[in-house]
């Protein structure tokens, strides 16, 4: 069954046509070309798919591109706010090399920037290890990673976003 | 996955409607389970029936001696509600044991429930409770409600709308997850209700179970030291390279004694 | 050149901008016009003939382009994927070497072997139609248990292998360790068990290929750590294009750890088959395939026995182990077990008299190959589970035990008994430096502690050796190595002044891209900025080795510094011209040439504009152009080491470990960037963890059926499983190259599986375990401390 699909995607609207069965992550990388994010698995937990959905960190790979008729989609592209000038995440990340391959990077900068907002901007390293239940990282043993999110909370509250 | 024809509806009956006369269709609501079961072509439905354009089946009311929990309510909002913390602290920390963060804002409450997963966290709250399954059909007990495997008491085109859990006296929840899944091997509910204590246990069997040894030694005395001597039997509990039947069997016990701790701060 | 940027500083990846943003570009994500997409039908059984296949309903479905199976390769001639090391058995024999087809032909040996290709418009209809294709199988009995691999009556996986032997190796003279033997005052014996592990590299493997009709060229994007090795090993042995008729490309990838060194089928498959489609065709790994097809590592079974005298001085070591290749020898599966292993066999000691032997086994399993460490963390998990079982027995406390057998720093030079001769180290500073930051004089204080809140507290210490930096090409060829091991490196500067460092090695992680750079910017005194690496691509750059066995730095890196001496050399000559000086007067500084005691003085820039403007210019005795090639051949391995310790925390009640603190020494020589190394050092680390306490291949011994097979049962590592790390550094330059650096790549897997068991055997010996295997999973130390339940 094909569908017409219209969402915003990064501010910008888009639209598709999609076989049903077609995931959100699909329809980014596939149809909109978006590489970005990223498939590390097909059991919903590696976590390198995170994207935000209305605000919400979700696993793109396990929700269809047809069921976010109208939502508003956030991923790694768009969230730098020019090529100069990156999300206090991002830069946290690259402060504290927190990336190696790059592979399961989108997914967790998504859920990073979820995670702290959902503590409104207040963590510890503990929180940080738990919440990170969802998002696997092969290369960096998550030590940087852990260090670039507890720099990035404040560093996000103090930039307003 | 196998293609399928796809519906939104936007109200409950709308839903049924396209779910009526389909024997291979399917309603998805989180689709945290339905979907990797698609993927892995585990599942062939003819149609899907999304019900979360359905406003009337989300939302947490605080009413009578309890909270009402609508169907589609995802772990998320259950977890951070200050309704449920405020009513059964216990079932805002299951909901926040589910998953993680991603799954938590997509998973629900009546796909849980419906779903039946042996390892699934809210059966345990839903039996320790005594919760109430409200249906499109009626109202379900929540001890005649879960009958194997993946089975429940729901029919063909029967969907959850709500689940009322009445506030107890007490409850606790402790989980032993599987260490690679994150499903509960052993998730152990107890609750001091005005019926009695009741202790439920997920992940260690083929469904969520009651473990009446434990609830009369909590009933006459609700302190883990009451319990931390009954054993459960091995036989028929779930086996794997994670947990052995003894290993879990095991776990019950000592999960049962934290959730009563746990009840108890 | 400035210190933010020049060798050791802690200078930010160049790369983590397109990482950060979503422009990576990894093999999935390449945009192909006219693509069509490979799905791969894979074996359900372990072991099972192939009575017949039909693919004629499959072909007849919606998008279906082509279906080839094993007798399409077979009849178009394909060559079966070889296995580049020749490991002479203890009679000089080279091992067993059973074909192994690109499709399976009559027989599959592994669940997961592949049974045919399907080329479709989409993954979807390609899937669709798999599902279509009829195979009957003949079931028949798998040899899965590997203890048993060898036992009679054991279905035999090929018949070139009679009793499933690949080999039976041996390396030192087992009379010399009898004897030794004979006089111990004291004899440690150790049974254990290197638990199969699945690399799992975050991003799957994937290929995808095109070929040009007009030319008759072939692409091959591939996520591969050595793409020329991948185009010598496609074109010489397996599908017979001429290496410049194939260009293979790794761009970026997303993780290897061993995994994607070798050949693999389905490259080759879409290569192949890209000609007969001519169309591009994309093959991307779902997760459960990476599960069943990736090669697995480790897999050892393993009887040791240390002699020690009343002293606890080591006198020796015997080792037999059993190492499973699963059912086909991949591309350096044999070095492994032997090469790889057995010479690291003295660990950091000067235990004179070593004898080990290994037999390989082939098994219906997937085939195993180099994993993070590789042979290392084999050899160093036996030596340091021996050493601290024989402490604990002989009442010696085990960093002294360690310290009495350390090999001496005035020892260096050092041959060891089993052939490797260790080129520098300083080990007891490194021990004594883990020791402080552990704080191991307060462990019983701690572990009293916790005995108080119910908890069983242990620490463990694993003092590794690491033979990497692969290597000196003509010991490689002495051991049956079937390619040279250098590296190659150019530096070509355009006439602006900026500079392109094309190098053979490959990054898929490691941060090429910045730690080259600043060799070259320190090194040529240019800004970091200025300089861009370029790898992966066999089109664009020399050809090279590759990534793996911690090499880049060493070898790669090594290779950079040549060409960039090549590059001060010519650009003296050029400045001498300029500065109408001698050309032995010249000096380089800075980036500047200088005629000493003058002031004269030309910037390397101007240099690289004379060359490529040649106005004023020698060109009677030098050419133009500033672009110069090396190739590097290290003289030996390099010798990385260290000291880990490792405390545990065990919940009795529910078995669970909590690692509660974790500390490492290490010594990499030089280091070009603290903060990568750091990084590599972590991750290393956690992957140790994981194989000690969390991560098992596990198959059913009857049906050979992959139970792990996922992440719902393949327990990966996650942030909470691991405390932040404590780490220090203690330098030794490496002595034999022109970096002075070592190898930091591995040094984590090698060393945190020993380390993390024995915390757990520490913790666990008090309540009476005596032995417990890895994974230390919560019920497998539930059940040690409860007898075996």
């Amino acid at each position: 069954m094909t569908i017409d699909v219209a969402m915003t995607v990064n501010g910008k609207a888009v639209s598709g046509k999609v076989e049903a069965r077609t995931l959100l992550v699909q329809f980014l990388r596939e149809h909109l070309g978006m590489t970005g994010t990223h498939v590390g698995c097909d059991t919903s937990q590696c976590g390198a798919c995170v994207v935000h959905v209305d605000g919400k960190s979700v696993k793109s790979c396990t929700i269809l591109a047809v069921q976010l008729e109208g939502s508003n989609v956030l991923t790694i592209e768009g969230l730098a706010e020019s090529a100069e000038k990156l999300h206090p995440m991002q830069e946290a990340f690259r402060e504290h090399h927190a990336l190696q391959c790059g592979f399961c990077t989108p997914g967790m900068v998504m859920s990073a920037i979820d995670m702290v907002k959902r503590h409104d901007y207040q963590l510890d390293e503990k929180t940080v290890r738990h919440e990170l239940e969802g998002n696997l990282c092969r290369c960096t043993g998550y030590h940087n990673i852990v260090k670039a999110i507890l720099a990035a909370a404040p560093a996000m509250k103090s930039a307003g976003v | 996955m196998y293609d399928f024809a796809y519906h939104h509806p936007k109200t409950l009956a709308e839903a049924l409607a396209a779910l009526k006369d389909k024997p291979e269709a399917r309603p998805v609501s989180g689709g945290m389970t339905l979907i990797p079961t698609l993927k892995m072509r585990l599942s062939k439905p003819s149609d899907l029936v999304d019900l979360n354009g359905i406003k009337e089946l989300t939302g947490i009311k605080v009413e009578g001696n309890g909270v009402t929990i609508g169907g589609m309510t995802r772990h998320a909002d259950v977890a951070s509600s200050a309704d449920v913390k405020k009513t059964i602290p216990a079932l805002a920390q299951l909901a926040a044991l589910i998953g993680d963060p991603a799954v938590r804002n997509r998973g629900t409450i009546g796909g849980s429930v419906a779903n039946a997963d042996p390892a699934a966290d809210y059966p345990a709250a839903v039996v320790a409770l005594d919760a109430t399954i409200t249906t499109t059909e009626g109202k379900h007990k929540a001890d005649d409600f879960f009958k194997g495997l993946f089975e429940t008491a729901l029919k063909d085109g029967e969907l959850i709308t709500a689940v009322s859990f009445p506030k107890p006296e007490k409850a606790g929840y402790e989980k032993f997850r599987n260490p690679a899944s994150r499903y509960a091997m052993v998730g152990v509910f107890v609750a001091k209700t005005a019926g009695g204590v009741r202790v439920a246990v997920t992940g260690a069997g083929p469904s969520v179970f009651r473990v009446k040894a434990m609830e009369d030694a909590l009933s006459k005395n609700f302190s883990s030291d009451a319990i931390k001597d009954i054993k459960i039997p091995a036989d028929g509990l779930n086996s794997d390279i994670h947990g052995s039947a003894e290993y879990r069997a095991h776990l019950v016990t000592v999960m049962a004694r934290r959730a009563v701790d746990q009840a108890n701060k | 050149m400035t210190a933010a940027t020049g060798i050791g500083a802690r200078a930010l990846r160049t790369e983590d901008k397109r990482f950060l943003t979503g422009t990576g570009r990894y093999v999935d994500d390449l945009p192909l016009a006219r693509a069509t997409y490979a799905y791969f039908l894979r074996s359900p059984h372990a072991h099972a003939k192939i009575k017949s296949i039909d693919t004629a309903a499959a072909k007849a479905m919606p998008g279906v382009v082509e279906i080839f199976t094993g007798k399409d390769t077979a009849d178009a001639k394909v060559g079966g994927l070889i296995c580049g090391w020749v490991v002479k058995d203890k009679h000089g024999q080279p091992h067993k070497a059973p074909p192994h087809p690109v499709m399976a032909l009559d027989t599959v040996r592994y669940v997961g072997d592949t049974v045919a290709m399907v080329v479709a418009n989409s993954v979807g209809a390609a899937r669709d139609a798999a599902e279509a294709i009829e195979v009957d199988y003949e079931v028949l009995p798998a040899n899965v248990d590997l203890a048993r691999a060898f036992d009679k009556g054991v279905p035999e996986v090929h018949p070139e292998a009679p009793g499933n032997l690949i080999y039976d190796w041996e390396i030192g003279v087992k009379a010399d360790a009898d004897a030794a033997f004979a006089k111990a005052a004291h004899v440690t014996k150790l049974d254990i068990v290197n638990n199969r592990l699945i690399p799992n590299a975050m991003e799957p493997r994937a290929a995808a290929a095109d070929y040009d009709k007009g030319t008759g060229n072939y692409t091959l994007w591939s996520t591969s750590q050595n793409p020329h090795v991948l185009r010598l090993i496609l074109s010489a042995f397996v599908l017979g294009i001429p290496e410049h008729k194939l260009r293979v490309i790794a761009p970026d990838v997303g993780g290897g750890f061993g995994s994607k060194i070798f050949c693999y089928n389905e490259e080759t498959m879409v290569t192949w088959a890209a000609s007969r489609v001519g169309r591009p065709i994309k093959w991307t790994a779902e997760r459960s395939e990476s599960f069943l097809t990736d090669a697995h590592g480790r897999d050892h079974v393993t009887h040791a026995e240390l002699a020690l005298d009343k002293d606890g001085k080591f006198l020796a070591l015997k080792v037999d182990t059993i190492a499973n290749m699963g059912a086909y020898l991949s591309t350096f599966s044999t070095a492994v077990p032997t090469y790889l292993y057995a010479t690291l066999l003295a660990g950091q000691y000067t235990t004179p008299v070593i004898y080990a032997n290994v037999r390989a086994a082939v098994t219906h399993t997937a085939p195993v190959d180099a994993y993070r460490g590789a042979g290392r963390p084999e050899a160093t998990f036996v030596i340091e589970s021996i050493v601290s079982k024989a402490a604990a027995e002989m009442k010696i406390d085990p960093a002294e035990l360690r310290r009495r057998n350390f090999i001496p720093a005035e020892a260096f030079p050092y041959q060891t008994p089993v052939a490797l001769q260790y080129d520098s180290g300083n080990y007891p500073p490194i021990i004594d430096e883990a020791i402080a930051i552990a704080d191991y004089k307060g462990f019983e204080a701690r572990r009293a502690e916790a005995k108080a809140r119910g908890k069983l507290r242990g620490i463990g210490f694993s003092s590794y050796i690491e033979a990497c930096g692969l290597g000196p090409s003509r010991v490689i060829g002495q051991l049956g190595g079937g390619v040279g091991q250098w590296e190659s490196a150019q530096i070509k500067f355009n006439p602006t002044g900026n500079v392109q460092v094309l190098t053979g090695a490959h990054s898929h992680g490691q941060s090429h891209e910045t730690t080259f750079a600043q060799i070259v910017s320190d090194k040529l005194g240019v800004p970091i900025e200025t300089v861009e690496v370029v790898h992966g691509d066999t089109a664009t750059t020399p050809f090279g080795m590759g990534s793996y066995g911690s090499r880049s730095l060493a070898v790669g890196g090594s290779a950079i510094m040549k060409a960039a001496d090549k590059i001060i050399a010519k650009g003296k000559k050029i400045a001498a011209h300029l500065m109408e000086a001698d050309v032995a007067d010249v000096v380089f500084e800075q980036g500047t040439f200088k005629v000493a005691g003058t002031d004269k003085a030309v910037p390397l820039g101007a240099t690289v504009f004379a060359a490529y403007v040649p106005h004023n210019y020698p060109l009677e005795e030098l050419e133009p152009g500033m672009d110069e090639n090396a190739f590097y051949d290290p003289s030996n391995f390099v010798y990385p080491s260290g000291t880990q310790i490792c405390e545990v925390e065990i919940d009795p009640e529910t078995g669970v470990t909590e690692i509660v603190s974790f500390t490492a020494v290490d010594d990499f020589g030089n280091i070009v960037n603290p903060m990568i190394v750091e990084g590599q050092v972590h991750g290393g680390i956690v992957q140790g963890v994981g194989q000690a306490l969390h991560e098992a291949a596990v198959y059913d011994k009857q049906t050979g059926q992959l139970v792990s097979g996922s992440y719902m049962d393949y327990r990966m590592p996650r942030a909470e499983d691991v405390p932040s790390f404590k780490l220090a550094n203690k330098v030794t330059p490496c002595p034999h190259n022109p970096l002075g650096v070592k190898g930091c790549g591995e040094a984590g897997a090698i060393a945190a599986p020993a380390a993390v068991m024995n915390a757990v055997r520490d913790a666990l010996g008090p309540v009476g375990v005596q032995h417990i295997e890895m994974p230390a999973t919560p019920m497998s130390v539930w059940q040690a401390i409860n007898g075996g339940k």
